[in-house]
């Protein structure tokens, strides 16, 4: 990789962001596949810290695969599960390693995973943790203490365009910002005229703005985001373009769309990049940066 | 205000009072009795339950409030009925527990869970309200409880698991923050909720929290 993700962010170049998600297990085999596959074709690679509350292979060990590997890792840190000395212990380590990109989120809740019984801790928020990581870079830890070596990072958070209602959304995202969000990693958006309305909004802010684009890869599973995953709208022309598409062909029909939304993103410079999850279809993320003419 | 309990599983009772087999049975007059766990009904049930398995019953009592310091002379009236008994078994919330324990040198057996604190609706629905946590919050949050009504307990704002203005965790239950964020827009006061909160310290007092009232 010739340059970090901050350098990156900065050269006002159309950004390109992926992720990969660890297993559950320690065999590390298809992530380390899916690390050497987008390596190369974008520009930082996010690692999910047990996506969905699901106890999985840490982030933090995905983002040193990827370092090992020459690649550029985004290390996803939620509040669910560490308190603020854990935290910041992790943040510690990740530095010394090279890993210096940082996603801070709230978490989703205990209940929604496979570890119903587990206690969440959320100590902090994902506001908070944005400014815990500010506060380390001025050498002090969250107990005033001095640090022996502070740390520095590219610190982003995400922030949800389809919310409803979106205002409380909107102050959340204000809030980060002044507690040093450097860009943010939006949730699933498909409808970009009322993307483009949050744009408005947020390009009254010095941060870069990556727009989530979540691989749809049928009609079926278009139609469950919109009744149970907060903040994801399909519009119903794109469900029945999947409808539309012969058998067997939906994943193809899902990954033109995809391509198409971020062309569209590129050309009419909405925002600032895009940032892919392809959930379970890793392999395909470079058939979708070829089909948005990026390739 | 009223301490919500439930009432354990018959099997986890029964396992708690193997082989004791006289059994002094205490209940509680007063949020016990409310959330019917542990009012003289629910005693003489649970009176019932125990002698179908074979066991004695010294004797019974529903205690007016079992959390305060009143419950040693209540229990002092009924003293020939505790002294012959192998343990007793308490239903109501674990004050009142560990108080009827501080007297006893007998096992005591808790018959319910405490589950929260909790305020009365609508009849027969509880809900908690507060978390005793120590740093009242309410001045900036038009005055709910971001601690106990938001999921996840979060100062800031809403998370991304809302939606519609229900919680990720279950589509009934109201978003603590879009609560919140009504309510300050009402009033005009939507600055609050751009006010940054810190992390919420867990020494304001110490655990066990203890205070003396001068």
């Amino acid at each position: 990789m010739a340059r970090n993700f901050r350098e990156a962010l900065k050269s006002g170049e159309f950004v390109v962001t992926s992720e990969i998600g660890p297993p559950k297990g320690t065999n590390i085999d298809g992530m380390c596949h899916h690390i050497e596959l987008l390596r190369d074709s974008v520009d930082a690679i996010n690692v999910t810290d047990h996506q969905s509350s699901v106890m999985r292979f840490p982030s933090i060990g995905g983002c040193l695969e990827i370092k090992e590997r020459g690649g550029e890792p985004i290390l996803q840190m939620t509040c669910r599960d560490r308190n603020q000395m854990a935290l910041q212990a992790e943040l510690l380590l990740a530095y010394t390693r090279g890993v210096r990109n940082v996603l801070c989120l709230t978490g989703d809740a205990v209940p929604v995973g496979d570890h119903k019984q587990a206690r969440g801790v959320f100590e902090l928020d994902s506001v908070q943790l944005l400014r815990a990581i500010r506060q380390m870079e001025s050498g002090t830890d969250l107990g005033g203490n001095d640090l022996d070596g502070a740390v520095e990072f590219c610190a982003g958070a995400i922030v949800t365009p389809e919310a409803n209602p979106i205002e409380p959304q909107l102050i959340k995202f204000e809030k980060k910002v002044e507690a040093g969000a450097e860009f943010f990693q939006t949730q699933a958006i498909y409808d970009l005229d009322n993307f483009s309305r949050f744009m408005g909004f947020a390009r009254k802010f010095p941060v870069k703005i990556l727009a989530g684009i979540v691989l749809l890869v049928s009609a079926r599973m278009a139609k469950y985001m919109n009744g149970n995953v907060p903040g994801i709208v399909v519009p119903q022309d794109l469900i029945e373009e999947l409808e539309g598409a012969p058998k067997g062909e939906a994943l193809n029909k899902g990954i033109e769309i995809a391509g198409r939304m971020i062309a569209r993103i590129k050309k009419d410079s909405i925002c600032d990049g895009v940032h892919i999850m392809a959930i379970g279809k890793e392999e395909v993320v470079p058939d979708i940066i070829a089909a948005a003419g990026l390739g | 205000m009223k301490s919500i309990t439930k009432q354990k599983p018959l099997e986890e009772i029964e396992q708690q009072i193997k082989g004791m087999e006289r059994v002094f049975l205490i209940g509680c007059g007063t949020c016990a009795t409310m959330t019917k766990t542990g009012g003289v009904d629910e005693v003489a049930e649970m009176r019932q339950y125990l002698q179908d398995m074979g066991k004695m019953v010294t004797g019974w009592t529903v205690i007016p409030t079992a959390c305060d310091g009143m419950t040693e002379d209540a229990l002092r009236e009924t003293e020939g009925a505790i002294q012959v008994a192998d343990c007793l078994l308490v239903m109501s919330c674990a004050l009142g527990v560990q108080r009827v324990s501080s007297y006893i040198g007998k096992p005591v057996i808790p018959a319910l869970d405490t589950l929260f604190i909790g305020v009365e609706d609508d009849s027969g629905f509880f809900h908690e309200v507060c978390d005793q946590c120590g740093r009242c919050v309410l001045g900036y949050t038009a005055g709910i409880c971001p601690i106990t009504a938001c999921h996840k307990g979060l100062l800031n704002g809403p998370c991304g698991g809302t939606n519609n203005g229900k919680c990720e965790v279950d589509k009934e239950k109201d978003c603590a923050w879009t609560l919140i964020y009504q309510r300050l827009k009402e009033q005009g006061r939507l600055d609050l909720m751009k006010q940054y909160q810190p992390i919420r310290s867990s020494q304001v007092v110490p655990r066990p929290r203890m205070i003396k009232v001068p």
